[in-house]
C-alpha cells in the first residue's frame, strides 16, 4: 500500500499544484504559450507536408481520371461561367481578353474559397487523430490550406498555356506571381485558421459557408469588371469592392499576366494586399491558438 | 483516500525495481469530471436555438453526468496502473481527463509530458492506408522522417496484419485497427500511455505481445494507465490497481489485493476457476 500512502502524503505535504510545478508538470491538455506553440508547429512541418500529399492522393483515388481533376475542375468552372456570364449575360464587354480575365479570376478566387471550406472541416474531420495524439492542432488547418495551394499550383499548369494561347506575351511581370501567391496564401491560411475554430465549435458552419462564399464570389468581380460595373456609382463603392481581398488578389494576378486587363489598378492595392495578409495570419493564429484546449473535447 | 485505507491492509508488496524512482508523472487532485449529454429533444425552433447559441446557454433537455466525483491519486514514473470497475464507474472518463480531452469541473489534473490515449474503435485517419497511418501518426507524435523510416518496419511487424497494411483503415476489423493503433502509439518511448479497452479486441497472441510491450515501456520509465474488464490482462501487466465505483475510488493498491477483492464482490466463481486454469480466465 506504499503507493497510496506516498501519494496521500505527497498531496498533504505539498498542494497538488506545488508538487506539479516542482516536477515540471503541466495541467492536462493546457494550451502552451504562443512561442512554444509556434515552435511545436514548426517541429510538425513534416507531418503537414505528408498529410497534404496523402490527402491529395486520397482525394481522387476513387475516380477514373484521378489527379487530372485537379486541373479539370477549375477549367470546367471557368467554362460554365464563360457560357453564362461572358456569352449569355455579356459581362465581357470592355474586357479585351475575357478568357484570360475569367480563368485567372476563378483560379485565384477558388484558392481562397477552397482554403476556407477545407479549413472549416479540418478539425471535425480529424477528430480521431486529435483525440488519440498530442500535436499542435494548427497543423490541420495549415495542412488543408497546403492542399488548396497544391491544387492551385496544378491549375496554374493549365492557366499559363491558356494565357499564352489568348495571345499574351511572356513578360517580366509574370514574376510578380510569386509575391502575389505568398500574400494570398498568408491571407488564405489566416482565414482557414479562423474558420477552423468556428467550425470546430459550431458544426453548422459547413452548411452555412457555401452561401457566404457564393455571395463573396459574386461581389468580387470574378466574371465581370468592377470598374465597368460601378460606372456612375459613387467612388467609394468601387474602392471598397476592389480592396476586398476576394477581388484584390485575383486582380493583382491579372495585372501580372495580362497586358491589358481592362482596368487600372486602384492606388494602394499592394498595401492592401500586404495588410490583409498580415492581418489575417496574425488574427488567425492568435484566435486558433486561443481555442487550442477545446479541440477534440465534448 | 480514506475509503481505500479503511478497506485494505498494508502489505509490503512494493517491487524493488522501481523503489528508488519516485518521480510523479500524473497528479490527480480531487477531480470531478462532468459531461453533458443531449437528452430528449425539445420542440425548440430555429430562433430559440440561435438565441441560446448567442447567450451560450445549454440546449433544454441536456443532462449532466457526474462521472468522476472527487478522485485523487498520484502515479509515478514506471508504474502500470490498472483501472477496474463496473460499466459506468467513470474509468474511461478519467482517462479522457488525464489525456486533457475534458476539463475538470473541480480539482486539477497535472501530467508530465503528452499522454497518448488509445480508445476502442477510433482509427487515426480512416480513409488512408495502414502504411500512411503509421507515417502520419509517427510524424504527428513529433518524430523526424528519419525516425519514422527507422521505426516503420518494426511497427508493421508488430501490428502483423499482413496485406491489410496497404489497405485503407476503414476496411479493417476492430481487432486489426486496435493492433495498428497500439503499434503506432507504443512505437515511441513516451511518458504516459492511456489504454482504454484497446487491447480487448486483439487475439490471444497479439494480447501477449502487447502486454510484453507494455512491460517494456514501463521498464523504460513510461507510465501506463490501463482500463480493462479482462482481469487477467490487469493481473499480467499492472503493478497497481485502482477500483472505481460510481466515480469514486473504492480501493487503490497492489494488483493482487485489489483484483482479488474486486472478484470476491463481482465474480466469486472466477477465482476458484482461475486457480484451476490460470490462462483462460480473461474475458
Amino acid at each position: 500500500m506504499t503507493d497510496v500512502q506516498d501519494s496521500t502524503l505527497a498531496l498533504e505535504r505539498l498542494s497538488a499544484e506545488e508538487l506539479a510545478t516542482r516536477f515540471g508538470m503541466a495541467r492536462a491538455g493546457a494550451r502552451p504559450p504562443l512561442s512554444t506553440y509556434l515552435r511545436d508547429l514548426w517541429g510538425r512541418r513534416h507531418f503537414v507536408v505528408s498529410y497534404t500529399r496523402a490527402s491529395n492522393a486520397a482525394l481522387y483515388s476513387n475516380s477514373f481520371l484521378g489527379q487530372i481533376w485537379q486541373v479539370l475542375t477549375p477549367l470546367l468552372n471557368a467554362a460554365v461561367y464563360f457560357l453564362i456570364f461572358g456569352y449569355l449575360l455579356k459581362t465581357k464587354k470592355e474586357i479585351p481578353n475575357y478568357i484570360g480575365f475569367l480563368t485567372i479570376g476563378i483560379f485565384f478566387f477558388t484558392y481562397m474559397q477552397n482554403s476556407i471550406i477545407h479549413g472549416a472541416r479540418s478539425v471535425t474531420n480529424n477528430i480521431n487523430i486529435i483525440r488519440a495524439l498530442h500535436f499542435p492542432r494548427a497543423s490541420l488547418p495549415l495542412g488543408t490550406t497546403a492542399i488548396a495551394f497544391q491544387q492551385l499550383l496544378a491549375s496554374l499548369c493549365a492557366l499559363l498555356p491558356i494565357v499564352l494561347l489568348t495571345g499574351e506575351p511572356v513578360r517580366w511581370t509574370w514574376l510578380l506571381l510569386a509575391p502575389i501567391l505568398l500574400l494570398e496564401s498568408l491571407f488564405a491560411l489566416g482565414m482557414a485558421l479562423i474558420i477552423a475554430r468556428i467550425g470546430a465549435a459550431i458544426p453548422d458552419t459547413s452548411q452555412f459557408l457555401p452561401f457566404v462564399l457564393r455571395t463573396w464570389l459574386y461581389m468580387s468581380g470574378i466574371f465581370y469588371s468592377i470598374t465597368v460595373f460601378t460606372k456612375g456609382k459613387p467612388e467609394w463603392v468601387r474602392v471598397i469592392l476592389e480592396l476586398n481581398p476576394g477581388a484584390l488578389y485575383p486582380e493583382l494576378a491579372r495585372h501580372a499576366l495580362l497586358v491589358d486587363p481592362g482596368s487600372k489598378l486602384t492606388p494602394h492595392v499592394w498595401t492592401a494586399a500586404i495588410g490583409w495578409a498580415v492581418f489575417a495570419v496574425i488574427v488567425g493564429l492568435l484566435y486558433f491558438w486561443h481555442g487550442e484546449e477545446q479541440y477534440g473535447r465534448g | 483516500m480514506a475509503v481505500a485505507d479503511a478497506t485494505t491492509p498494508l502489505p509490503q508488496a512494493e517491487p524493488a525495481t522501481r523503489a528508488e524512482d519516485r518521480t510523479p508523472v500524473v497528479v490527480i487532485d480531487d477531480v470531478h469530471l462532468v459531461y453533458r449529454v443531449a437528452g430528449r429533444r425539445s420542440r425548440a425552433n430555429a430562433p430559440a436555438a440561435l438565441y441560446r447559441m448567442l447567450r451560450r446557454e445549454q440546449a433544454p433537455g441536456t443532462r449532466e453526468i457526474h462521472a468522476v466525483q472527487g478522485v485523487s491519486l498520484v502515479a509515478y514514473r514506471g508504474e502500470a496502473v490498472g483501472l477496474i470497475g463496473p460499466n459506468g464507474s467513470g474509468k474511461s472518463t478519467l482517462l479522457r481527463g488525464i489525456a486533457g480531452l475534458m476539463a475538470p469541473a473541480k480539482g486539477a489534473i497535472y501530467t508530465h509530458g503528452d499522454p497518448a490515449l488509445l480508445g476502442v474503435g477510433a482509427a487515426l485517419l480512416n480513409d488512408m492506408t495502414g502504411e500512411r497511418n503509421i507515417e502520419l501518426g509517427c510524424l504527428a507524435m513529433g518524430m523526424t522522417p528519419e525516425e519514422v523510416r527507422e521505426h516503420f518496419q518494426g511497427i508493421v511487424d508488430f501490428a502483423d496484419i499482413g496485406e491489410f497494411i496497404s489497405l485503407p483503415m476503414n476496411t479493417y476489423s476492430s481487432g486489426m485497427g486496435a493492433r495498428l493503433r497500439f503499434s503506432i502509439a507504443a512505437a515511441k518511448t513516451r511518458d504516459i500511455l492511456l489504454i482504454d479497452e484497446a487491447l480487448a479486441t486483439g487475439d490471444a497472441s497479439f494480447r501477449r505481445k502487447s502486454e510484453n510491450r507494455i512491460r517494456e515501456l514501463v521498464g523504460q520509465a513510461g507510465t501506463i494507465f490501463l482500463v480493462s474488464h479482462g482481469l487477467q490482462v490487469i493481473r499480467d501487466t499492472c503493478s497497481r490497481v485502482v477500483w472505481l465505483e460510481k466515480g469514486k475510488i473504492v480501493m487503490d493498491g497492489p494488483t493482487e489485493q485489489v483484483v482479488d477483492a474486486y472478484e470476491d464482490k463481482y465474480d466469486p466463481q472466477a477465482r476458484t476457476k482461475a486457480a484451476k486454469h490460470p490462462a483462460e480466465s480473461s474475458i
